[in-house]
């Protein structure tokens, strides 16, 4: 249905002859030049000048040097090493992280479960307000046959989903081995926490950020040891260095039989078991 | 301690992703669905599929274009959404989000001008005033519509089109990688997922583009196209039996492995999401669609039209439930059970009026329909102006 009309159209829309300038060719021409343009002012930002924009910005970027106010984070591999042999379920750890870390109610950086086995494997696990009160002499219908508190944190993998999956790189892992999350950046679309299979991750209720432990980074960089490591009266959890000469917990950890947690995923943690058995996950 | 006597990590006790991250992928699945569709006439010239190879178009938009909605409203910092683009973790498969949606709308936006072009060249020359002004803005002041320079229009739009399937394919399919890759979680970690999500995509974009080619015709008073329904009901047909086949062997694998994961699994379809699950997602939204569609795909020629178009009206309404409840059972469903595989949350139920509520989701829906009523008042979705394919058309006069 399109007629004769249409064909002269260009003069009726105008009121004058635009015929060269309308035409679809030059139109196109004239839109890829533009196009061109634009991806040459690209290129020719260089690299050094979006730095320098992304850190007006407040992007933080990585350090010049490796020292930070007289910590080299290059000279650290942390390590964690829990002894569930040795742990009593008194919840001290978990206390003295809320206190030390502001965590939330009803979320934990770091918690402890209790395990009841009978000799024919029933199973009883628990963990009441995360273990953080410690735990009350429970009634179940079987004679425990192995029992024993199991403390968790985060960790604080090589191989971490949650770092690999943070759609903005909110997530990260320091070059001493602890993974962070940057909540300046954070989104707080919770993949990282979906990601997490140990359940160590919690979108934060009020900052609504990825919250985790982050192994009191501010006390290890200053040469303290954890809330929760300082806390533990019978030395259950304990903070190795394997770039340190001579560290007892790496030593451990080189030497004896540790274990790590669902290893099937190849996440690598860094926290290891001692004492860890079959019914734990 | 979980209602069901399981254990359940501390950290675990809520469900994360709630009513907008389902209705996320359902939004996006409409998207892809109905560009898919789409294809099968711009690109694959079904000629069949006419009728509504440009409302598949215009719905395909409306859904795009409110889809970022759910995710800024389900965002903790919606502020910091650019994020994902100025740094993005190239690591991060949902990093891919903001480029792929950006090229994907380019694709679409420049796709439906060039299919209207010519209605825009006659709207244009009919009109006075300032809706002229409008329609020779729209015309990006290219008048050609001689027999070559359609001809060229045809060229570009079969390879956009064709573009678009893939683009189409992965802004879906990367949905489904996103809770596919996820290795913590049994219910979603499978190669399958993107696949699944794909096939029950192009269900729910068909069945969208039924239902509202359907309600088009009946308030513009125009007769409904037999050829064109029958057409959509046989891809229909197809799509859904594709679909539900590969959300039954996902199931049947995880059932006949029995590994770990499947005792958390086997009582989480038979509790907490059998009616989700066995009732909508696989008896009332699979298995009645299927016999519905099947009469009018096999037993077409002893309907009348009017049987037919109430049969696949009804299939279609049936499938669009189907797929909103698969992806209720995939993103709620896969958080129901602690990471810990021993014991179920809390249970979720969306408000009406909050941040993620029942409220907000039907707006995203209702307004993307409001989208395409709008662009039908400035470009005609069901009819085109100017004759589409006769390039003589064109050029013979009135």
């Amino acid at each position: 249905m399109l007629t004769n009309q249409m064909n002269d159209q260009p003069e009726g829309l105008n009121g004058e002859t635009c015929a060269p300038v309308c035409d679809r060719r030059g139109f196109l021409r004239r839109g890829v030049g533009a196009l061109g343009a634009s991806v040459a002012a690209l290129v020719i930002l260089d690299l050094g000048e979006l730095k320098a924009l992304a850190q007006k910005a407040g992007v933080p970027t990585r350090p010049a040097g490796p020292v930070l106010g007289g910590y080299d984070w290059t000279k650290h591999n942390y390590v964690y090493l829990i002894d569930l042999r040795k742990c009593i379920g008194c919840g001290s750890c978990v206390r003295a992280c809320y206190r030390e870390n502001d965590v939330p109610a009803g979320y934990f950086r770091t918690w402890v479960e209790r395990y009841q086995v009978s000799a024919v494997g029933e199973l009883v696990i628990d963990s009441p307000n995360g273990g953080k009160d410690g735990f009350e002499p429970s009634i179940i219908g079987y004679e425990v046959a192995k029992g024993f508190f199991f403390p968790k944190l985060c960790c604080h993998c090589t191989n971490t989903p949650c770092v690999q999956l943070c759609p903005v790189g909110a997530s990260y892992r320091t070059l001493d081995g602890v993974v962070l999350v940057d909540e300046k950046r954070c989104v707080g679309c919770g993949y990282c926490v979906q990601a997490c299979p140990y359940g160590s991750r919690f979108l934060h209720p009020v900052t609504h950020t990825a919250s985790k432990c982050t192994l009191c980074y501010h006390r290890l960089t200053r040469g303290l040891e954890q809330a929760c490591v300082q806390a533990c009266p019978v030395g259950a959890r304990r903070l190795g260095d394997t770039k340190k000469l001579g560290d007892e917990v790496a030593r451990i950890i080189a030497t004896e039989r540790v274990q790590i947690l669902q290893p099937e995923l190849l996440t690598e943690p860094n926290c290891f078991y001692l004492g860890l058995t079959k019914e734990a996950r | 301690m979980s209602e069901y006597g399981g254990f359940v990590f501390p950290n675990d006790l809520h469900i994360l992703w709630g009513l907008m991250i389902v209705m996320y992928p359902y939004v996006t699945g409409l998207v892809a669905g109905a560009f898919i569709l789409s294809s099968l006439y711009h690109v694959f010239h079904r000629n069949e599929l006419q009728p509504i190879g440009r409302l598949a178009l215009v719905a395909s938009l409306g859904f795009l274009l409110f889809a970022p909605m759910t995710l800024l409203l389900h965002l903790g910092h919606p502020e910091r959404c650019f994020n994902i683009m100025l740094t993005p973790n190239l690591s991060s498969a949902m990093a891919m989000f903001g480029f792929i949606y950006a090229g994907y709308l380019a694709l679409l936006v420049f796709e439906i001008w060039l299919v209207h072009r010519a209605d825009i060249i006659v709207l244009a020359t009919r009109s006075r005033g300032i809706v002229r002004t409008f329609y020779k803005v729209l015309a990006l002041g290219v008048y050609d519509v001689s027999a070559e320079a359609r001809h060229v229009d045809h060229g570009v739009l079969v390879i956009l089109a064709g573009l678009g399937i893939p683009t189409a394919a992965l802004l879906h399919g990367y949905v489904g990688f996103i809770f596919g890759a996820v290795k913590a979680n049994p219910w979603w970690n499978t190669p399958l997922m993107p696949v699944i999500f794909l096939c029950s995509a192009i269900v729910s974009g068909i069945a969208m583009v039924v239902i509202l080619y359907q309600i088009g015709m009946k308030f513009s008073g125009r007769r409904i196209d037999a050829t064109c329904m029958q057409s959509l009901a046989r891809w229909l047909w197809l799509f859904v039996i594709l679909s539900v086949t590969l959300e039954l062997l996902e199931i049947m694998t995880l059932a006949y492995k029995a590994a770990e994961e499947w005792k958390v699994i086997a009582p989480l379809l038979g509790g907490r999401l059998a009616f989700s699950f066995i009732g909508v997602q696989l008896i009332l939204g699979a298995l009645i669609p299927i016999i519905l569609l099947g009469v009018v795909v096999l037993m077409s020629r002893y309907l009348t039209d009017q049987i037919r178009n109430t049969l696949c009206f009804i299939s279609s309404l049936l499938l669009l439930l189907q797929v909103f409840a698969m992806r209720w059972n995939v993103v709620v469903g896969g958080q129901i059970f602690s990471k810990s595989l021993r014991g179920f949350r809390e249970s979720y139920v969306p408000e009406l009026f909050e941040k993620e509520g029942v409220a907000l989701a039907i707006l995203i829906i209702v307004l993307p329909l409001v989208f395409i009523a709008l662009f039908n008042r400035v470009l005609p979705v069901f009819e085109p102006i100017a004759e589409e394919e006769g390039a003589e058309d064109a050029v013979q006069p009135a």
